[in-house]
């Protein structure tokens, strides 16, 4: 709610200058209010540019790396270039199809982005365009907020919403400077097709609706969260059939934006035929077909004109059609026609079945399921504001209320699954905050100006209490006193949120990850730069054609700054390929050698902390932020490889680095690599030599002895260090 | 490959000798002659003061130095000054030297010219101090070090001093950056003193004479040779001169072979990795404001920017350290005053003088709607001119190419750069923007104008009023 102190500001200028001018009231609420939606919009946009003046204008994380890599080669050799592309830098020696594979809504839209500023004459670098991306969404985001809120409840919620949103570290979090990756423009589109399907909904204009389908495809082509909206919306629709509130609005709505939604996301390649055959999309089908069944009915309904003649009729209708559904269903799914839901699907159903069947995506921290105290982190006050909205919501119930508690319901279930997920409650939860601090506010206002003047309905909510101190009523004191209270209670919490959130983000959301920094002896800054370091080496000082073995983590990395042909990255599409890597690094070093061999690998990264404490690196034992651990590795090569066994490198089911640690812990490839002479090496003053700081012990294996590789480049800080195949280097210096 | 390069040489010495007395070159002999070989650093100067004597009756106006092929297509740069006065009113004027051709000369020689002041008489003596600065001239040997090692370098010379005369007396001194000499050739007399190596006196030696030695020593100067610099010197008459200079940065001495070890590299800097470098001193202009230093994945973290009147200097780091072998690519920025840089010249014409540095490429971008460009450069350079197109352009800046290669620091000297450009074009950028703005304006006021015809209760006060007011900030601004 930054809008509330700027506004209280301003008001009393503006209400002088506005007398001036003798504008009617309807005027100046509408001035006032495209004044406070520019100032949100313009907030939206600089919350996010922390990392910027924190750091510098550079692109964050590990997928990101790739999207902009992807946008680099979009822009410098065309659309047609782009879309037929076979990337053979990565998943040496399967190679990707990268057009095939991605969804390429983020990269076309930067590139559209940086052509036009180009044709403008404004020489942008596209590096600039890509790390801006997000924040410009993130404030055009607001926007459809704004006009989402105003169709749910009135234009005041609409404000709340927009000024909710534009700074609720949920939605940060994924959107600040850098991060440029789906999501950035994906939440977007998502709040975009819902707000153009409300109003869909509530005009039964086919225009809106066509306006939806258009929405859901930039979805679509954005993010693969669209199976959020295709079944989201079904459901929706069910719910409405159910509840008796079947309209012609709504057979509207619904059909043309499935249809031409439908006919719009299958040009994406990615999508393409899964559109119509795998079972996420399924439910959308079914409930088209009930639609169509019901539209049916109500036309035999009318020209029957006979109710007993026309509920048998309906009996066997509907036993008939669920029946056929049911069958072509079974049908479907038996010949393998349809296909069934995928994993990822699964575990956000049942939680347990990522970590059962598919390491792969347990694996990834941003998989796990949210703790409460993420939820506090990224809503703060949203989270008591949001039961209290469900209550506005339900109190004043409409096709649009329902809509909205549907989205707020389901996506704070995901949202619970799934970490990331919190990502796509956060508009619903901003929406459903924003009718409650307004309905509340609204309602105190009026309480308080009860007796001074009628109230004017639609003026902006703070506004109202802004110009309500000023005028005191003696009437009725302690409902008014009690209303004065509430406001400034309310506008305290108000200002907690924004100050919480400018906390978060400024401290946590605004880093890049690639670039460490920490506080030094002296509360001075230092800044850790060894990834860059690394990469940056071995785009220089390699030969071009070295492959080089990492874990997938850092495989986007790689090829997009050191430029280099990976094994393995972050698209995990081939769990095999990643098993082996996982084996290679699990297993002894002579055994290693011989899938490295098999792969032609010319260098192998590890990324250690040890010297720096920096904890998420390889080695780590799994915490509650990072998960990148060793044990995947070993539990993602043992999930193909049953050679190895995850108790071969736990002792008693704990995992240790130190003397007491397993055998096979002390002497496999990544520990090998992971601490090859850091037994000589004093980290820590009184501490004995090959004292590990990120784990708090004295390493058990100092004396670390390699055959078949050598120490290729560490960096400064210790924290990427590369190693060369011997044999192989050998082979090629000799070329 | 050294050994081959050796014995062919000793070949090529032969014939020089054999060939020798066949050449006469006329009018000069060489009284004295002094050489010291600086091979402190990973370039190599070398001095040398030669006393001419004209023994014919012809006046000489020139001199001939000999150099042999090899050591021809090193040169980078070959100056002389003649000494004026006596002891204390001693002082040195430059004169002028040129490549020349001989037309028979024995076994590719090849030759420098020097003009002299005045002509030169029979029985007359002049002193003349030369430089000359050989890069690339030192070989690594071994050509692959490990990291505990340290760079031993051969260095291939005559001790006797290459000329078409007859030289009387000569001596060369030879000095080595350390003690530390694994070998050297002895040509009798030959004397070693610490860093010293002295060969000669050597008397009365007849032209092309030759005697091949090599030293071999230790030389851990940081061996970086800048691959290929593009710099960028963009006006704009609004006040800055901005400059981007793109490096291509190389380690060229011995290999870096086998394992890089960090903890040998962080607990013993003495010991270990004592040929690489970890950073380099770039020299900016005075006054120098918003530098950067950036590579292709991002900012570079690790540099210090010191600045005082005279000069600013930033230390650069590269991202690691640079062993023999290891490249580095990266670009430094920054921005000067317009008026240290832009001067006016007579008929509203303005010069841009600004040093060439050592780029390989230089190019001037001058403001849009500049016209007539030419180039003052006090040596040959490749010209051409382009278009580029920045921020708000609409016919694009003239662009100024000058491009060189075999540049040393010695080549650091200004160049200018003339052009006529109208200072109304300083505004067209800022005036498009305002048209830009405005006529939006002009369009939401005629829309407003159809509104209110419309709906005749709207008040027309608040449009002409905001566009008043956006006017007044985008002028100021």
């Amino acid at each position: 709610m930054e809008k509330s102190p700027a506004d209280l500001l301003a008001s009393p200028g503006l209400s002088s200058l506005l007398k001036s001018l003798k504008l009617k009231t309807k005027q100046q609420e509408l001035l006032i209010r495209v004044s406070i939606l520019c100032l949100v919009y313009v907030l939206a946009f600089i919350a996010r540019l922390f990392s910027v003046l924190r750091y510098e204008s550079m692109i964050h994380e590990f997928d990101p790396y790739f999207n902009y890599r992807v946008t680099q080669f979009l822009t410098k050799k065309g659309f047609y270039e782009f879309w037929n592309w076979f990337d053979s830098e990565s998943w040496y020696p399967l190679g990707r199809i990268i057009g095939g594979t991605l969804y390429p809504g983020l990269m076309v839209t930067a590139a559209l982005i940086y052509w036009t500023l180009r044709f403008l004459r404004f020489a942008v670098h596209i590096r600039e365009v890509c790390v801006l991306t997000a924040p410009f969404f993130a404030a055009n985001t607001t926007l459809v907020a704004y006009f989402f809120g105003k169709e749910l409840w009135d234009s005041g919620a609409g404000l709340v919403a927009a000024a909710l949103i534009a700074i609720c570290p949920g939605y940060i979090s994924r959107s600040v400077a850098g991060s440029y990756d789906n999501e950035g423009v994906a939440i977007f589109a998502l709040l975009l097709t819902f707000y153009l399907f409300v109003k869909a909904v509530n005009t039964g204009s086919l225009a809106w609706a066509l306006a939806s389908a258009f929405g859901y495809f930039y979805m679509v082509s954005a993010w693969g969260g669209y199976v959020f909206i295709i079944n989201l919306i079904p459901l929706y629709v069910l719910v409405l059939l159910v509840t008796g509130r079947y309209s012609m609005r709504l057979y509207v709505a619904y059909n043309c934006m499935y249809v031409l939604g439908m006919l719009l996301a299958m040009q994406i390649r990615f999508v393409g035929f899964q559109h119509v055959q795998s079972g996420e999309h399924m439910a959308a089908m079914g409930v088209f077909f009930l639609m169509q069944v019901f539209y049916f009915l109500d036309w035999v309904k009318y020209l029957l004109n006979d109710p007993k003649k026309f509920h048998t009729f309906l009996r066997i209708t509907v036993t008939s059609a669920v029946g056929l559904g049911v069958i072509s269903l079974g049908v479907g799914t038996a010949s393998g026609y349809i296909s069934p839901w995928t994993g990822r699907f699964y575990s956000l159903l049942d939680p347990t079945y990522a970590k059962d069947n598919i390491p792969i995506i347990a694996s990834v921290s941003e998989h796990q399921p949210t703790a409460w105290s993420s939820f506090m982190f990224d809503f703060h006050i949203l989270l008591l504001l949001f039961p209290a909205g469900l209550y506005f919501c339900f109190k004043r119930l409409s096709d649009a209320t329902i809509f909205i508690v549907m989205y707020g319901l389901t996506s704070m279930y995901f949202a619970g699954v799934m970490v990331r997920l919190i990502l796509v409650a956060t508009p619903a939860v901003c929406l459903i905050s924003a009718i409650a601090v307004s309905a509340t506010i609204k309602n105190l206002t009026q309480l308080v100006r009860a007796k001074s003047k009628p109230a004017p309905m639609g003026k902006g909510t703070t506004s109202t209490k802004a110009s309500s101190k000023g005028t005191l009523d003696q009437s009725m004191p302690f409902q008014r006193n009690g209303a004065v209270a509430l406001l400034l209670g309310a506008f305290y919490l108000l200002s907690r949120y924004a100050i919480h959130c400018t906390w978060v983000t400024s401290e946590a959301y605004s880093s890049p990850s690639i670039v460490l920094a920490a506080r030094g002896a002296h509360g001075n800054r230092v800044i850790f730069d060894d990834y860059r370091e690394a990469y940056f080496w071995l785009r220089q000082n390699t030969p071009q054609d070295a492959k080089v073995m990492s874990w997938w983590d850092y495989g986007y990395q790689i090829t997009a700054m050191g430029n280099r042909t990976v094994i393995v990255d972050n698209n995990t599409w081939n769990n095999t390929h990643i098993a082996t890597v996982g084996r290679a690094m699990s297993s002894y070093e002579d055994e290693a050698y011989e899938i490295m061999r098999s792969l032609d690998v010319n260098y192998v990264l590890v990324v250690f902390g040890g010297v720096t404490g920096y904890s998420s690196d390889d080695i780590n034992k799994s915490s509650l932020v990072t998960y990148y651990a060793f044990l995947w590795m070993v539990r993602i090569g043992g999930g193909v490889f049953p050679i190895i066994k995850e108790p071969d490198y736990l002792v008693n089911g704990e995992y240790r680095v130190d003397k007491g640690a397993a055998p096979k812990m002390l002497n496999c490839l990544m520990y090998k690599l992971s601490y090859y002479r850091f037994g000589e090496l004093t980290t820590e003053y009184g501490k004995p030599p090959g004292y590990d700081r990120a784990r708090g012990v004295e390493i058990g294996n100092k004396d670390i002895k390699l055959e078949h590789l050598e120490e290729a480049f560490t960096t400064s800080n210790w924290i990427a260090q590369l190693f060369a195949a011997v044999v192989l280097s050998l082979s090629l210096s000799g070329n | 490959m050294a050994a081959v390069i050796f014995s062919l040489l000793v070949f090529f010495i032969s014939l020089f000798i054999t060939t020798s007395s066949s050449l006469l070159v006329p009018g000069l002999q060489i009284l004295h002659a002094e050489r010291q070989i600086d091979l402190t650093s990973h370039i190599v100067r070398v001095y040398l003061t030669l006393k001419v004597e004209n023994i014919e009756d012809d006046p000489a106006s020139k001199v001939l130095l000999a150099f042999p092929p090899a050591q021809f297509d090193h040169l980078s740069l070959v100056k002389a000054a003649v000494t004026v006065g006596k002891k204390r009113k001693k002082s040195y004027v430059p004169l002028e030297v040129n490549p020349t051709e001989q037309p028979d000369a024995p076994n590719g020689t090849k030759y420098y010219t020097i003009s002299l002041l005045n002509p030169l008489l029979k029985g007359e003596i002049t002193t003349l101090e030369i430089l000359y600065i050989l890069s690339h001239s030192l070989e690594p040997f071994p050509a692959e070090i490990s990291q505990s090692e340290s760079q031993l370098v051969y260095y291939h010379d005559s001790a006797i001093i290459l000329s078409p005369y007859h030289i009387k007396q000569q001596a060369t001194l030879v000095k080595t950056p350390t003690n530390k000499v694994e070998s050297f050739t002895q040509v009798e007399p030959t004397f070693r003193t610490g860093t010293e190596l002295k060969y000669g006196p050597y008397e009365d030696r007849n032209p092309y004479s030759y005697s091949p030695i090599i030293v071999h020593f230790e030389n851990n100067n940081p061996f970086a040779v800048v691959e290929e610099l593009e710099r960028e010197i963009e006006v704009s008459h609004w006040g800055s001169v901005q400059v981007t200079e793109r490096y291509k940065l190389a380690h060229a001495g011995a290999k870096h072979k086998g394992v890089f070890s960090r903890v040998e590299y962080q607990s013993r800097p003495t010991g270990s990795g004592v040929s690489s470098f970890k950073h380099l001193l770039a020299e900016l202009p005075p006054r120098v404001h918003s530098v950067y230093y950036r590579d292709d994945i991002g900012n570079i973290s690790s540099s210090r920017l010191r600045i005082n009147s005279k000069k600013s200097e930033l230390l650069i780091e590269p991202r690691y350290p640079l062993f023999g072998g290891w490249k580095s690519t990266f670009v430094i920025g920054y921005g000067v005053p317009l008026q240290d840089f832009l001067f006016e010249s007579a008929a509203g014409a303005r010069y841009l003088n600004y040093s060439f540095g050592c780029p390989l490429a230089d190019t001037v971008v001058l403001p849009e709607g500049s016209k007539d460009p030419s180039v003052e450069v006090p040596f040959a350079v490749e010209q051409s001119l382009q278009t580029k197109y920045s921020y708000l352009d609409v016919i694009g800046r003239t662009v100024v190419v000058l491009e060189k290669n075999n540049v040393v620091p010695e080549h650091n000297v200004p160049f200018q750069v003339h052009y006529k450009f109208n200072p109304i074009f300083m505004l067209a950028e800022p005036l498009m923007l305002l048209g830009v703005t405005s006529s939006e304006e002009a369009a939401r006021w005629i829309h407003s104008l159809q509104d209110a015809a419309l709906n005749p209760g709207k008040d027309l006060m608040s449009y002409s009023k905001e566009n008043g007011s956006l006017l007044g900030e985008l002028i100021y601004d």
